[in-house]
């Protein structure tokens, strides 16, 4: 039997996917995924509630056991206790002991994963350090806010230092200043050179931190590369016109469809090959007797890429 | 990787008040309510207060009340309480009565003008004789009957003159008439009689027999302080250390909705070590619960611990590991925390009742006791009271700790396997 250290092997990719199926019940919650994680890469998993996400990267941890397919981290069987080792996870839920401190829910996951000693001691004082948790060490989780829970949520995944990250949702529930302070936790992370997966329906949290995205929907991966790349290939050179109406929503509605455009919360919304398109999309809109209020021009994002390849917006 | 489950279990239980009094305060709390009522170091036998009246004021009437004071489980009164410190006048047939009514005591007895003419007779019944009165609140049936019975005793024991002169004069007419020779002789005897009770008290007559001589010895916790307080720190003890364990094995439930078992499961640990932890750590919470309700029986009733901590410590681990499987299979079959205390609270007060919690269970029925053989309180209260009222050997403890080691691994293989579904989706 390989040790778990040589059971890792380096020169893998942190994590390969292949033809991954998990179905419950007459749900496929997972549909053929096939996925590469690069080394000290930050790929996001977008898409909405229900997407598969979370049963993707409960599959990774070994808590969901897939109906086909394969999952390796570093090389190594996902159910390997070398896996294990190698990976960290931050679930969705605050999966801490509310009656314990930080410091005390830091040493009993680090026990859990086998460290003792000074070792323990090292790891929990860089935990607490990386999420700003040192002066609360001796608090108690129930006492805490919800974003120092989420931080200590996200410590507690990272305390025996593994090297590939998978971070489900790690900021659902947390107020702005508190998002921001998460963000830079990981970036830090990020530029220390941890692999990352880090799945989100927030589209602006993909923009900011991960370097490539797979957009997920309905189990499968309808798409993945760099932000530019996605829209690159959802919209070419095209750019987005926004216009607000005033007036009944039925005769908006009706001009867009007979302009090929989209309704979306009573703004409608086209693709253009050049600014100068808008004019005559003014001018259509002045005969049909609709009342602009605003317009506006911009490049395509990841709620854009989104709405383009499923017809529905990422927060439905 | 048990030992830091254990760890965590009880740093969080420290954490938790409500969970450590229900675990430690609460059972004691029962406990000493029940020694109090049961068995306490008192003498707590309830005692049956009677009102007497003597309306007669003779020597016979005055020995009647004098013996049935000496009695130790009758509380005679012969007038009400002091009010304020000034004594109250003696009660009257009329102030008897209307005290019953009123509930001050259960019986109240009427020794009537002429009691002492014939205070005692036998042949057939005289309309014409003094007859003792009880006035009865008939809703306690027991205590006239016991006002009755120990009227007839007392009478034995306080007026053995009194009888044997009855009995003479009654032989007398039945004999047609006794000689001179044999008179005296009676006389004489009952003589002696009178002159041993006015020269005696019943505090030194210590071998006041009565007419069938009986002598009794405990046989089974005759040198006990207090027998009924270790059957009572067990009984009580084994009904909370379900309770606590089934609430301390809820975690595993709080565990898998928080997502904390997801997590702990992606680590290291496995299902096994973690419920092995789990179990460890619930059956150290029994055994300091079953130590803390011991010592508290030793403390406060003077219940003999230290002779007996060897069979304390084989019965306290098999009973603390069977309780704490029990309460790990109930945590696994349940789906929510209020499920798990609707049914723990179900089958534990079931299993307390049949199996000798409440209730003694030699007391029971045959069927019942039998019945009460599938809980796991029967076989630990059956196992505390080998040693401390038994004081039987170690070795004669092996059915019991057989079977609760038995309970023990067949409630956690099935516990186990249950658990299965928190394992994998």
């Amino acid at each position: 039997m390989s040790s778990p250290a040589s059971a890792v092997r380096v020169s893998s990719p942190p994590l390969r996917i292949e033809g991954l199926f998990k179905r419950f019940g007459p749900v496929t919650a997972v549909d053929g995924v096939t996925l590469e994680l690069r080394s000290g890469e930050c790929l996001g998993l977008l898409g909405p509630n229900g997407a598969g996400k979370s049963t993707l990267i409960r599959s990774i941890v070994g808590r969901v056991i897939p109906d086909a397919g394969s999952i390796l981290v570093f090389g190594a069987p996902a159910d390997s206790m070398a896996a294990r080792q190698s990976l960290g996870w931050v679930p969705q839920e605050l999966a801490l002991y509310p009656r314990l401190t930080c410091r005390e829910n830091l040493q009993a996951f680090g026990r859990y994963h086998g460290l003792g000693g000074e070792a323990l001691g090292l790891a929990v004082e860089r935990c607490l350090g990386w999420s700003t948790l040192a002066d609360r060490s001796g608090e108690l989780v129930k006492n805490l806010s919800g974003g120092m829970r989420r931080r200590l949520n996200l410590a507690a995944g990272l305390i025996h230092a593994p090297r590939l990250m998978l971070m489900d949702e790690p900021t659902v529930g947390v107020d702005p200043q508190s998002r921001n302070h998460i963000f830079e936790m990981i970036e830090k992370l990020r530029d220390e050179g941890m692999s990352i997966i880090y799945t989100t329906h927030y589209m602006e949290e993909a923009e900011r931190l991960c370097d490539r995205i797979a957009i997920i929907d309905y189990g499968k991966i309808i798409a993945q590369g760099t932000h530019a790349e996605l829209v690159q290939s959802a919209f070419g050179s095209r750019s987005e016109v926004h216009a607000r109406f005033a007036g009944a929503d039925e005769r908006i509605a009706a001009w867009v469809a007979e302009r090929g455009g989209r309704a979306v919360d009573g703004t409608a919304q086209f693709t253009v090959e050049h600014p100068t398109e808008i004019a005559a999309l003014l001018e259509s809109s002045a005969k049909a007797g609709l009342q602009l209020v605003d317009v506006s021009l911009r490049r395509p994002n990841l709620e854009s890429v989104f709405l383009q390849l499923t017809g529905r917006e990422l927060r439905d | 990787m048990i030992s830091p489950i254990v760890r965590t279990a009880t740093v969080s239980l420290r954490r938790d008040r409500g969970a450590l009094a229900l675990s430690f305060i609460l059972p004691v709390v029962f406990f000493t309510i029940f020694a109090v009522i049961f068995g306490g170091r008192r003498d707590t036998t309830p005692k049956v207060t009677v009102l007497v009246v003597d309306e007669d004021h003779t020597g016979a009437s005055q020995r009647l009340l004098q013996g049935l004071k000496q009695e130790g489980s009758l509380v005679v009164k012969t007038r009400p309480n002091p009010v304020k410190g000034a004594e109250q006048p003696e009660y009257t047939a009329a102030t008897a009565e209307i005290a019953v009514r009123e509930g001050s005591a259960p019986v109240a007895m009427i020794i009537p003008h002429g009691f002492g003419e014939n205070p005692v007779a036998f042949g057939p019944p005289d309309a014409n004789r003094a007859k003792i009165q009880l006035l009865e609140d008939s809703s306690d049936a027991i205590a006239p009957q016991i006002i009755i019975g120990m009227l007839q005793k007392v009478a034995m024991t306080s007026m053995p003159d009194l009888m044997a002169e009855q009995g003479s004069k009654y032989l007398d007419q039945l004999a047609g008439g006794l000689t001179r020779d044999q008179r005296n002789r009676i006389d004489q005897a009952i003589g002696y009689l009178r002159e041993r009770e006015e020269s005696s008290t019943a505090a030194s007559r210590p071998d006041s027999e009565g007419i069938i001589a009986v002598t009794a010895r405990a046989v089974v916790g005759e040198n006990k302080n207090n027998p009924m307080v270790s059957f009572y720190a067990a009984a009580i003890g084994v009904m909370f250390l379900l309770f606590t364990a089934s609430g301390s094995a809820g975690a595993l439930l709080d565990e898998a909705e928080s997502g904390t078992l997801d997590r702990v499961l992606s680590s290291h640990v496995n299902m096994t070590s973690l419920m092995l932890g789990k179990l460890a750590f619930n059956s150290l919470l029994a055994f300091s619960q079953l130590l803390l309700m011991f010592l508290w029986g030793w403390a406060v009733f003077r219940l003999d611990f230290w002779t007996h901590v060897p069979g304390f410590i084989v019965m306290g681990i098999c009973t603390a590991v069977a309780v704490a499987a029990f309460g790990m299979l109930l945590a696994s079959i349940c789906r929510t925390r209020a499920q798990l205390g609707a049914l723990s609270t179900l089958v534990i007060l079931v299993m307390s009742s049949i199996g000798g919690s409440m209730f003694p269970r030699f007391l029971m029925p045959a069927a019942m006791q039998k019945a009460g053989l599938l809980t796991i309180n029967a076989w630990a209260i059956d196992g505390f009271t080998k040693i401390f009222w038994r004081d039987e050997p170690l070795f004669h403890l092996w059915p019991q700790v057989l079977v609760l080691v038995g309970i023990a691994v067949v409630l956690f293989t099935i516990a186990r396997r249950v658990a299965r579904r928190w394992e994998f989706a």
